[in-house]
């Protein structure tokens, strides 16, 4: 299925991508080539096939309920969390104001 | 003494053991070559003082005898996809440029903690998204490899590790690391004439590893030949408690059961991987591959994959859905790039603007591309067609391994449908530039450790790749049978120094 602009317009206001008028020009074209490409996918009947959920069977291991038993994940690394913010003050992540 | 940068993993470890030179000479030749290699720009961040440090504590713990880790004295350039303390990390985006993490991924300690030394940080495609590494933020890198006709078109160097390939296959690094989701380092390892191998999926821990596909991501070596990666990945793999889908087993001493004795063993040839069109080299090659694996005392079995075709169209689907939902932690608030758009009356704009307008200045055209069809194949109404879709032909690809491996114990394949082809020649087409991972990517898909290792020189002089993909945690059969085709290659042919 081919996408016109305005579908891409939509779809890069899902991702909170801003794209300008020719941005939006120049990506529709692509994007609808790599989508009619991937519709050859319809041509395998599936309705017999589970859809894959693990690559390597693994079930999913919980930690143990414990605080900071990792030092490096457990917890207590606000700075460490914080260093890289491109705002923070008083301990938190600074944003713009949200609420008027 | 022969140049030291002329070492490779095995020989600078085994050298430093026994007093040969020391493992701060091997740092200061290897951090001279980096230096002098700036117009492949393979490297994002140089670091010589990371391995001058490495260096010095090596030879420290051998002049005080104690054990040497299997990587002792071993520069390394590392993907700057991993996560590194102290050193900036950006996923060659611009999204994260700046960003100095606080902690250290688990495949790069491992390195560390098995006596490596890093020599920087290694260019690559954005987000590890592309095949031919022009879509870095920090420029193009260029492959050491050029045509033998005269002229001197910068060629790619494979992608996304193409500052890893690029920096081996120069000899500025020892090894590499490199990172595969759906041929990232087979691809470029064939377009350099290395070698390099993606493990079983779980093998290597994701811990600190910028995620890209999580369902796929999985880092490995690069390196001169099949013994390097061999010891390489020995330091890089093992159980992380820190990633939920690491795997809990054992890592097998890959080094130590190295051989090219291959009698017993069948080696599948999928007939579906002889596409129309495909370059009669690239054919010349596999057949070539299938008489040295014969003197190794193998039996060619042909096999049938499928779904084969299927794999390319289902890889764009799902590695674009999961590239979607990873890349949205890139918002302007916790780190890397903020843009907080003013209007013309001076007023900030509100947190959705912020997040619009620092993804739009952040991302290159192709990580945008794929985070639109990550998006749009898992907006309502669309998911099941595509979406879910693409993971029932994930389940048919993964079952088509299954039935050969009932068959055959290795496959060997081309690594790739073509030699490295000029800088520019396919970035203006998508579809084209996926069409470079057509024979990696179904075994991305299934989760398989796959390995490439280069078998000849076409008529242009440049490097082709022979692949071999084996079954789950069997990283010892598919070496083994690179090992058989790198002894009968006898690949030793070098890109000559133009940089």
């Amino acid at each position: 299925m081919s996408v016109d602009q305005t579908t891409v317009a939509k779809i890069a206001s899902l991702a909170r991508i801003k794209m300008s008028d020719e941005e939006l020009a120049r990506m529709a074209p692509e994007l609808s080539q790599i989508l009619d490409w991937v519709e050859q996918l319809g041509e395998v009947d599936t309705s017999q096939v589970e859809p894959m959920t693990a690559v390597i069977p693994n079930t999913l291991r919980l930690r143990a309920d414990e605080i900071d038993p990792d030092p490096l994940t457990g917890g207590n690394r606000r700075d460490d969390v914080l260093a890289n913010a491109p705002a923070a003050e008083h301990g938190f992540f600074g944003v713009p104001k949200v609420i008027e | 003494m022969t140049d030291l940068t002329e070492l490779g993993v095995k020989a600078i470890r085994d050298g430093v053991a026994a007093g040969e030179f020391t493992a701060r000479e091997v740092a200061d030749a290897f951090n001279g070559a980096v230096a002098g290699a700036q117009a492949l720009n393979a490297f994002i961040v140089a670091t010589p003082d990371k391995a001058v440090e490495a260096a010095e504590r090596v030879d420290a713990d051998r002049a005080a005898g104690r054990d040497l880790g299997p990587m002792a004295g071993v520069p390394i350039g590392m993907k700057d996809l991993f996560a590194t303390d102290g050193v900036q990390t950006t996923a060659a985006s611009h999204i994260l440029e700046g960003f100095v993490p606080r902690y250290e991924s688990t495949v790069s300690q491992n390195l560390w903690n098995a006596g490596a030394g890093m020599l920087g940080k290694l260019n690559l495609d954005q987000f590890a998204m592309g095949s031919s590494n022009e879509t870095s933020h920090f420029g193009n890198v260029i492959n050491p490899w050029r045509r033998q006709d005269g002229g001197n078109t910068d060629l790619a160097p494979g992608g996304s590790s193409g500052g890893s390939s690029a920096a081996v296959a120069a000899r500025i690094a020892a090894a590499a690391t490199g990172t595969d989701t759906g041929g990232s380092i087979r691809q470029p390892a064939a377009f350099t004439g290395i070698c390099g191998i993606k493990p079983t999926y779980g093998r290597c821990s994701r811990w600190g590893v910028v995620a890209f596909a999580s369902s796929l991501d999985q880092a490995g070596p690069m390196a001169r030949d099949v013994g390097d990666c061999a010891i390489m990945l020995g330091a890089m793999a093992g159980f992380d408690p820190k990633d939920s889908t690491s795997l809990d087993l054992p890592v097998p001493e890959w080094e130590a059961g190295l051989s090219d004795d291959l009698r017993g063993k069948k080696v599948g040839i999928p007939r579906e991987y002889r596409m129309d069109g495909t370059d009669p080299e690239i054919l010349e090659s596999w057949e070539r591959g299938k008489q040295w694996l014969r003197d190794a005392g193998a039996e060619i079995v042909d096999i049938s994959l499928p779904h084969t075709k299927y794999a390319l169209p289902a890889y764009y689907i799902i590695a674009p859905a999961e590239a979607s939902s990873n890349l949205a932690r890139y918002d302007g608030v916790r780190y890397g790039l903020r843009d907080l758009p003013v209007d013309a009356a001076g007023k900030s704009a509100g947190l959705q603007d912020m997040y619009a307008a620092t993804r739009a200045e952040g991302f290159g055209d192709e990580v945008k591309r794929r985070i639109l069809i990550g998006t749009y194949v898992l907006s309502a109404g669309f998911y099941d067609a595509y979406y879910n879709q693409a993971q029932k032909i994930r389940t048919l690809i993964a079952r088509d391994f299954e039935r050969a491996w009932t068959e055959c114990d290795v496959i060997l394949a081309p690594t790739t449908p073509t030699a490295s082809f000029p800088l520019g020649d396919k970035a203006d087409d998508p579809l084209a530039m996926y069409l470079n991972d057509v024979f990696a990517v179904p075994a991305s898909l299934a989760g398989l450790p796959a390995m490439s290792v280069p078998a000849m020189l076409n008529r242009d002089g440049l490097p082709l790749g022979l692949q071999l993909v084996g079954k789950p945690f069997d990283e010892q059969g598919v070496l083994n049978a690179g090992l058989a085709i790198e002894r009968r290659a006898g690949f030793d042919a070098r890109p000559e120094r133009w940089w």
